[in-house]
């Protein structure tokens, strides 16, 4: 990887500028066709017979090789390049950057299934996680750029003066990155495991060499470096298997232009499959063992000892009656089946309550706010926007993101960068609708009503690989599969897709290895995050502001091998709920930074106090709403009652930001009010970072 | 340092763009959104309208916001005299 090495710290001449952005070019076009290159071979390979654990292996070596041949190459020890890369990345390339580190394994692998299994209201996500960047766009980045030094808690030190508010901002950003970073490592050693057959424990510290590789040696240089090319990987995996889907079922090689004819198919067989007979067969009988479970649930000592009874006298009256081996082995067969003790049947009792979940008829896809009457279609309509709220600001307010605006050559390239960053995740945003509609449509159409005899290969391998991602059993033994019987995971629709489309074994590998690029690049860009708040803002900048520039990057990378260590050993645990940790991490991050954030830049009179206590408060109410009406951190922090008694207006845990970014607002807005405005400097310091470049302006705010 | 009455009104121009991009974007997500029942019974395109903007119809508008604001503002710098010397 070509990466010259320039003035530190500075802007640098605009006729290098140009000269580096066109050798940029250069490289990652070749780069791109070396890919495509690279594919096209082991596709060749794959007809003459090479095995696919083999391709697996060569995809995940190839990759991580890769990456690390940047990082390698990238490395350094000078401050300004550590932190911000130089500052000399060009516009459109630190848009794919930022899409890269933007599209997590969430994104890339869960999003089209979400889609997929909630219909309509999962576009929440689609939304929220696109429009935000008009918010980057409008309120900060071009902003962030101007003021130039090195992290989002610099800036909120700097402008409200003194390391109180710095100090807030710290905890908040590792708050919110560390919580983040758990479940991409989660992700990492699951896309590992599954591409070369290690173990998940194992897959998670392979998985974390890979990222160290990346960020170790060359801080914010390397990563942007390998996140570009991560992009590159990453929007090709997306895209290929989509596209070959597409033609399969429209004929069309651009789903995105055509799903709309393929969504009034699905609508249509959905109304066939509410009221097919079978279809309802199927769902009664789930409700009847759920209601079963229920009632057993009841007294679950009594029950037992029946059912064991029961089972028991079956077993001796098929001795007595002679009623042939064959009856006896059935009924010796189901007597051990039953639970082991009172304990394991309450267990599998509970579990079996969960099946009322299936006894629900399928959603319309398309439907707005599905509920059964006006009142739960109202709570429906308000906890989405409220959910698109919430991830919007969350966007505009997560320090890894913020964070990548430092580093383009001028205020003017921050701006186009935004532009290009939505540009470059808008490509995988508009698509994952179409594929979702597009697999449903597979399933309903294909898969619903074929023979048991006949499934598709896919189905039978991947029933085999996770039963917890696809499982069909025929409940109704009719022989046909009823949309009823199929239980399925979000993640197997983009993990599957090329299977479905009829694709060779090469694509699956290379979507397994662009969900491992999301993965990785995201996490780079978490944990960079981390360890610079740690070592810039904590160590340099509050405990030895006389620091050599050589001894703040070395902390910086210790720091990073040690918050990397712990983020790997809490994913290895898999404990937690991460799901919910990673949609915690917006609300949070909305709550603490967005409000001090835009009031620093727009409202001169904002000051010390009102944004550290507006951003405890906003951070607070937003933590003590999630703990009251989450049910893992209920656990956690025992908390008791129902959750409809701690729910304000019905909304959901996930949307906790929704009360804390106002009260940020409100909270900075009185307190800024009620003690006195900030002094001469501070209110030249908004002035300078409000204009690109101010003559007769004597601030200089520029780190290095 | 006192600002000029020119870099005052750039600042204000600013606001303006600011508050009318922002706007669009409020319109485009909440108020799309908040109607997503009605609209959906318009067929666009073989797509239920509101399912089709939050599908790709906004996010279309988000990126179109975001391009004119950058355009704007860049030119908006050179006309104004705050433009940056060392860039491209």
């Amino acid at each position: 990887m070509a990466t010259p090495v320039a003035a530190p710290g500075g802007a640098v001449a605009a006729g290098e500028n140009r000269r580096f952005k066109n050798q940029l070019k250069k490289v990652y076009t070749w780069y791109t066709g070396g890919f495509i290159l690279f594919l096209i071979a082991l596709a060749i390979a794959e007809q003459m017979g090479l095995p696919r654990s083999i391709i697996g292996y060569v995809f995940l070596l190839a990759t991580v090789g890769l990456y690390a041949g940047i990082g390698v190459m990238s490395r350094t020890s000078d401050a300004a390049e550590y932190y911000v890369a130089g500052r000399r990345v060009p516009a459109l390339f630190n848009g794919m950057a930022t899409g890269a580190d933007w599209m997590s394994a969430a994104s890339f692998i869960g999003m089209a299934g979400s889609l997929y299994l909630l219909g309509f209201n999962g576009l929440a996500f689609i939304l929220g996680w696109t429009g935000g960047y008009c918010l980057v766009a409008l309120f900060l980045a071009p902003y962030l750029r101007k003021f130039g030094q090195f992290t989002i808690p610099d800036f909120l030190g700097a402008r409200y003066g003194g390391n109180i508010p710095r100090f807030v901002g710290i905890f908040a950003a590792i708050l919110c990155s560390f919580t983040y970073v758990v479940a991409q490592i989660y992700g990492v050693g699951l896309i590992t495991a599954r591409m070369s057959g290690v173990s998940f424990e194992l897959g998670v510290f392979l998985g974390l060499a890979g990222i160290l590789v990346c960020s170790f040696l060359g801080g914010m240089r390397a990563v942007t470096w390998t996140q570009v090319a991560q992009y590159i990987i990453l929007i090709i995996a997306y895209l290929i298997p989509v596209i070959w889907l597409s033609v399969k079922i429209t004929g069309v090689p651009v789903p995105q232009l055509v799903y709309g004819k393929v969504l009034e198919k699905v609508g249509q067989r959905e109304e066939q499959l509410l009221k097919d007979p079978k279809e309802i067969q199927v769902r009664d009988i789930f409700k009847q063992r759920a209601a079963d479970a229920s009632a057993k649930l009841k007294d679950v000592d009594k029950s037992y000892a029946e059912g064991k009874a029961a089972l028991t006298a079956a077993v001796t009256k098929a001795e007595t009656d002679n009623a042939g081996v064959a009856a006896v082995d059935d009924a010796k067969k189901a007597l051990e089946a039953y639970p082991k003790d009172a304990a394991a049947a309450k267990a599998a009792w509970t579990k079996d309550t969960g099946l009322a979940a299936r006894a629900a008829p399928p959603l319309r896809h398309a439907e707005a706010f599905p509920g059964k009457d006006e009142a739960a279609r109202d709570v429906s309509r308000r906890n989405f926007l409220a959910l698109v709220f919430c991830l919007m600001v969350g966007t505009a307010a997560l320090p890894h993101i913020l964070m990548r605006y430092y580093t383009t050559p001028s205020v003017r390239q921050a701006r186009e960068s935004v532009f290009w960053s939505l540009f470059f995740i808008f490509l995988l945003y508009f698509t994952a609708p179409a594929l979702a509609v597009l697999a449903k449509f597979d399933v309903y159409t294909f898969l619903v009503g074929s023979e048991f005899s006949k499934l598709p290969q896919w189905v039978a391998s991947w029933q085999r690989v996770d039963p917890s991602l696809l499982s069909i059993v025929d409940i109704n033994r009719d022989g046909i599969v009823q949309l009823a019987e199929i239980s399925i995971g979000g993640d197997i629709i983009v993990l599957a897709t090329p299977e479905i489309a009829g694709l060779p074994y090469v694509i699956s590998g290379l979507v397994a290895a662009g969900g491992l690029a999301a993965a990785l690049s995201t996490a780079d860009g978490l944990l960079l995050t981390i360890a610079n708040a740690l070592s810039h803002d904590l160590y340099y900048k509050m405990l030895d502001p006389h620091a050599s520039t050589a001894r703040r990057v070395t902390i910086s990378k210790v720091l990073l091998l040690v918050v990397a260590l712990i983020a790997a050993y809490v994913a290895s645990l898999k404990t937690a709920d991460i799901l919910f940790l990673v949609s915690a991490a917006f609300s949070l991050a909305a709550a603490a930074f967005f409000p001090a954030l835009v009031l620093g830049i727009f409202w001169k009179r904002a000051n010390k106090w009102g944004a550290t206590l507006g951003m405890i408060a906003g951070l607070g109410i937003t933590f003590y709403y999630m703990a009251t009406t989450q049910p893992w951190l209920r656990g956690v922090f025992g908390v008791t009652g129902s959750i409809a008694d701690h729910t304000w207006w019905g909304i959901q845990a996930i949307s906790a930001g929704l009360w804390g970014v106002p009260m940020g607002f409100v909270v900075i807005i009185i307190v800024s009010m009620l003690t006195p405005a900030p002094n001469r400097d501070i209110q030249e310091l908004i002035e300078h970072v409000r204009y690109p470049n101010l003559k007769g302006d004597t601030v200089n705010t520029l780190g290095t | 340092m006192q600002l000029t009455t020119k870099q005052q009104e750039y600042w204000r121009k600013n606001l303006r763009i600011t508050g009318i991009l922002l706007f669009i974007w409020f319109v485009a997500t909440f108020v799309m959104g908040f109607y997503a029942r009605p609209l959906n019974e318009i067929n666009f395109f073989g797509w239920p309208l509101a399912f089709y903007m939050s599908a790709q119809g906004s996010l279309i508008i988000y990126v179109v916001i975001i391009w004119y604001y950058a355009r704007y503002m860049n030119n908006l710098d050179r006309v104004y005299d705050v433009e940056e010397a060392e860039d491209e």
